[in-house]
C-alpha cells in the first residue's frame, strides 16, 4: 500500500467515523421543524430483480441483495411505520420470480407498499401483481403525509398490445437498455386524472410524497431514466408546497430539485448502475453525478447496492444504507432549498471514487 | 554518572527496536509516525519499560508483554488473551509486530491509533482489571527511574505526568516493532530470486488469482502491509450468537445508547464479542465483522481468526476454501474457491514464508523453508 493510499483510506475512515456517529440521533434536530404531521420513519427496498435461471434455481447473488435487505430493515430499532418496495420485484415477470421474491419479503417484519417496476409488468401487463401486491396505482395517508403510489412505466398502446408477437418478447424488449425498439416509460392520461381527482380533497398544504418506479422527471432516455409525460405530472403536483417524488430504477444515489418539487432515487438490492465510467473502458453519455458514488471495490458482489430509511420530520431525511460502503444522509438544504448530502459535499473531505482497475 | 548510565542503559535496549525504526524494513512502507508523537530513543526505551512493567496491574502479575510477548513473536500463544486471575477474554491476542500500519486498532476497530488502544487494557477487569490509571501514574511517580525518563521524554515534572504520556510512549515503542525482510519480500521486493521456494511462488499466483486473498490482505507493488484495513464477516464464531442475534444485537445497541463500555462488553460477554464491528458503528451489515489481519509472521503467530479457535494454517486455508462459514451477514467477498490441494499446499508455502528474520527460530523445524 502506497503513502498515498494510506491517507487516502485514512480519509475513508474518517468519513466513514462521522457518518455512523452522525446516523442514529443527529439528523433529526437538524431537519427544520415541522408544520404538519407527526415525525416517523420508513424504509424502502428496491430493485431485487429476482432472477429464475431455471426451475429452482436463481442468480444467488441477487437474492442474497434481497435477503439481507429485509434482514437488515428487520434489525432497525425502533422499527419503521412501513416499508416500500419500489419495483423491479421480478427480472422477466415470471410467476416464479415474484413467488421466489415474495418468499423472502414475507419475511419482514412491517408492512409493504408496494410499487410496480417495468419488469414486474410487461409479461402479464400487472396481472399477477394486482393479484398478489394490490393496485397499480393507489394513495394512502399516514401521519399527517399523503402518499400517491403511481405506475409510471406504461407505454404507448401500440407498442403494448400490438408490437410483439408473444408476450415473452415484448418484456424482453422492455429490458434491453439502448433499444431503439423500446418505448419510453408514461404514466399516461387515465392515471394523470386519477391523480388530478386523487390531490382534489387534499390541501395545498398538506405534505405529498409520490413513489414512482422510474424518476418523473427527464435523465437518460436510451436506458428509460425517464417518464415521457414527466412534465404533466409535475404540473399537476405544483401547487403543493411540501412535495417529494420518490423512485426506483436508476440504481444509484441520485438526487434533484425541479421547482418545488424534491427528486430522490432509492438504492437496488440487485447490482449497481452505472459502473464507473472506465470500468467500461467506454465513453458513455450517462448524466455527471452531483456527487460520485464512492465505488471502491469490484471484489465485493454487495458493492454499490444497498437499501435506506427515510425519517420524516416536516423535511425528509433520507439514510442511505449503502452496503460495503459508508452510509450517506442526503437532506434538504433549508437555504438552497434542494436535497443535498450531509457529508461529502467539499472535495477536501470527498472520498475519490476508484478510477482505475 | 547517572546520566551515562542511562545512556548505556537505553543504547544497549534499543538496539534492536532502532534499527527497525531507523530504516524501513524490506517490504514494507515507512512507518507512520502521528505528528503529536515524534519518536526518540529515549521514548521508545521509555516505552519498552512501560510495556513490560508488571506493576500496572490489579494484582502485579499483568504487563502488556503478558500478551505480547517477545519471545513469541509479540503475542502468546493463546487461542485467547489471559489477564490477571487467569481470567480469560474472548479474542485472540494480535502481535503487535506491525500493529503500527493499522489504521484503527482492536479485532473491531474501536480504536484509532496505538496510543488510544494502549489505555483499555489497564481498565479491563480481565486484563490488567485496574478501575482507573491512577494506580499506574503513582507508580510511576515514586519509581527511582521513571521521573528523570519521563522529565527527558516529555520535559515534565514527576506530578504533571499523565496517562496520555505512558501510552505515547508505549506506542513509540510499538512503532520500532516493524518487521519485514521475510523470504517473501525478498524474492518479491529484494530481487532475489532464490528467496523462495518453487511452491511459495505458485502460491503467490493461487493468492493473487483463484485464491482471492490479494483482496483483503493487500500485496502492493512497492510493499506488502497485508491487509485492507477493512472489517469483514467471514462467519468465524457466529454460530456462538446465530440463534438468537437480533435479541444480542438490540441488547447491546440499548446498553450502548445508556452508555455502556464498549471495551468491557466485548472482551467479557462472548456474545457481544461475536458481534464484531456492529459494537462501534450499530450497522446490522456490521454483525460478525472484524479487521482484516496482516499474514506477516503467520506462521509463528498461532493459534488464528479473532478468537483463536484455529490451530493450523492448514483449517484457515479450508475454511476460507468453503467460502467462509455461512451465515445472514457473510462478506460478500468470501465465496467458495475449489482450490486444488497443490493450490492450498502452494498456498501454504507463501504463507509459511512471511516469517522475518527476528522470529525465525520460533518456526517448528519441519516447517523451514
Amino acid at each position: 500500500m502506497s503513502t498515498k493510499m494510506t491517507r487516502r483510506t485514512f480519509l475513508k475512515a474518517a468519513g466513514t467515523l462521522t457518518a455512523a456517529a452522525a446516523l442514529p440521533v443527529g439528523m433529526v434536530e437538524v431537519t427544520r421543524a415541522q408544520k404538519t404531521g407527526d415525525k416517523f420513519t420508513f424504509a424502502y427496498i428496491s430493485d431485487a430483480h429476482i432472477t429464475q435461471i431455471e426451475g429452482a434455481s436463481f442468480v444467488r447473488n441477487f437474492d442474497n441483495g434481497l435477503k439481507k435487505a429485509v434482514l437488515e430493515v428487520n434489525f432497525m430499532d425502533p422499527q419503521p411505520d412501513f416499508v416500500v418496495f419500489g419495483g423491479d420485484l421480478a427480472q422477466l415477470g415470471k410467476r416464479e420470480e415474484f413467488e421466489h421474491g415474495l418468499e423472502m419479503m414475507k419475511d419482514l417484519t412491517v408492512p409493504v407498499k408496494w410499487v410496480i417496476g417495468e419488469h414486474d409488468y410487461y409479461l402479464d401487463l400487472g396481472k399477477y401483481w394486482q393479484e398478489k401486491m394490490g393496485p397499480l396505482y393507489y394513495s394512502f395517508d399516514h401521519k399527517g403525509v399523503h402518499f400517491v403510489v403511481l405506475a409510471s412505466i406504461l407505454t404507448d398502446d401500440e407498442w403494448t398490445h400490438k408490437r410483439w408477437p408473444t408476450p415473452e418478447e415484448r418484456m424482453l424488449q422492455m429490458a434491453r437498455l439502448d433499444n431503439p425498439n423500446g418505448s419510453p416509460f408514461m404514466v399516461k392520461e387515465e392515471e394523470r386524472d386519477w391523480l388530478k381527482k386523487d390531490l382534489e380533497k387534499v390541501g395545498n398544504e398538506t405534505p405529498l410524497i409520490v413513489l414512482s418506479h422510474s424518476p418523473l422527471y427527464k435523465i437518460f432516455k436510451p436506458w428509460n431514466f425517464w417518464t415521457d409525460d414527466a412534465e404533466e405530472v409535475q404540473a399537476i403536483l405544483k401547487p403543493f408546497k411540501n412535495v417529494t417524488v420518490l423512485h426506483g430504477h436508476v440504481h444509484q444515489v441520485l438526487y434533484n430539485q425541479i421547482g418545488g418539487i424534491s427528486f430522490q432515487a432509492f438504492m437496488a438490492t440487485a447490482w449497481p448502475w452505472p459502473y464507473p465510467v472506465t470500468y467500461s473502458q467506454l465513453p458513455n453519455m450517462m448524466p455527471v453525478m452531483t456527487v460520485p458514488m464512492n465505488r471502491a471495490d469490484p471484489f465485493k458482489e454487495r458493492d454499490g447496492t444497498g437499501w435506506g430509511h427515510i425519517q420524516y420530520n416536516g423535511g425528509l431525511v433520507y439514510h442511505y444504507e449503502l452496503w460495503e460502503n459508508s452510509p450517506r444522509v442526503v437532506r434538504q438544504d433549508s437555504k438552497m432549498k434542494h436535497p443535498e448530502d450531509a457529508e461529502y459535499q467539499d472535495p477536501a473531505i470527498r472520498t475519490p471514487p476508484q478510477l482505475h482497475y | 554518572m547517572v546520566k551515562f548510565c542511562i545512556s548505556v542503559f537505553v543504547v544497549l535496549a534499543v538496539t534492536w527496536g532502532m534499527s527497525a525504526w531507523a530504516q524501513v524494513p524490506l517490504g514494507l512502507p515507512p512507518v507512520p509516525i502521528p505528528p503529536d508523537n515524534p519518536q526518540s530513543p529515549e521514548k521508545i526505551d521509555l516505552g519498552k519499560r512501560l510495556f513490560e512493567d508488571k506493576r500496572f496491574s490489579a494484582d502485579g502479575s499483568v504487563s502488556c508483554s503478558n500478551c505480547h510477548d517477545s519471545s513469541k513473536a509479540f503475542g502468546d500463544g493463546l487461542p485467547t488473551a489471559e489477564g490477571i486471575k487467569k481470567l480469560r477474554g474472548t479474542r485472540n491476542a494480535p502481535t503487535v509486530v506491525n500493529a503500527a500500519y493499522y489504521e484503527t486498532q482492536f479485532w473491531d476497530g474501536r480504536r484509532p491509533s496505538l496510543e488510544e488502544q494502549a489505555k483499555d487494557p489497564f481498565l479491563n477487569p480481565i486484563e490488567h482489571g485496574l478501575t482507573s490509571h491512577e494506580p499506574i501514574l503513582d507508580v510511576i511517580r515514586k519509581d527511582p527511574f521513571y521521573p528523570a525518563l519521563f522529565q527527558k521524554v516529555f520535559a515534565i515534572e514527576a506530578k504533571d505526568i499523565t496517562i496520555d504520556h505512558v501510552v505515547k510512549a508505549i506506542a513509540s515503542f510499538e512503532r520500532t516493532l516493524a518487521f519485514g525482510d521475510s523470504p517473501f519480500d525478498r524474492y518479491l521486493y529484494g530481487g532475489d530470486k532464490a528467496a523462495l521456494s518453487e511452491a511459495a511462488i505458485r502460491g503467490i499466483d493461487v493468492y493473487r488469482t483463484k485464491g482471492r486473498c490479494q483482496d483483503c490482505h493487500t500485496i502492493g507493488q512497492t510493499n506488502a502491509t497485508f491487509t485492507d484495513n477493512k472489517l469483514h464477516n467471514v462467519g468465524v464464531g457466529f454460530r456462538r450468537i446465530q440463534p438468537k442475534v437480533m435479541q444480542i444485537a438490540n441488547a447491546f445497541r440499548k446498553a450502548k445508547q445508556e452508555g455502556k463500555d464498549i471495551d468491557k462488553a466485548v472482551l467479557g460477554d462472548q456474545e457481544v464479542s461475536e458481534l464484531g464491528r456492529f459494537v462501534v458503528t450499530l450497522r446490522p451489515s456490521d454483525i460478525g465483522a472484524f479487521k482484516t489481519p496482516s499474514l506477516r509472521n503467520i506462521a509463528v503467530t498461532a493459534p488464528y481468526m479473532h478468537d483463536g479457535s484455529l490451530q493450523t494454517l492448514e483449517e484457515v486455508i479450508d475454511l476460507y476454501d468453503k467460502g467462509g462459514e455461512a451465515n445472514p451477514f457473510l462478506d460478500s467477498g468470501i465465496r467458495p474457491l475449489n482450490l486444488s490441494a497443490q493450490e492450498k499446499a502452494d498456498l501454504l508455502a507463501l504463507l509459511n514464508s512471511l516469517t522475518s528474520p527476528q522470529f525465525v527460530n520460533l518456526i517448528p523445524s519441519k516447517k523451514k523453508e
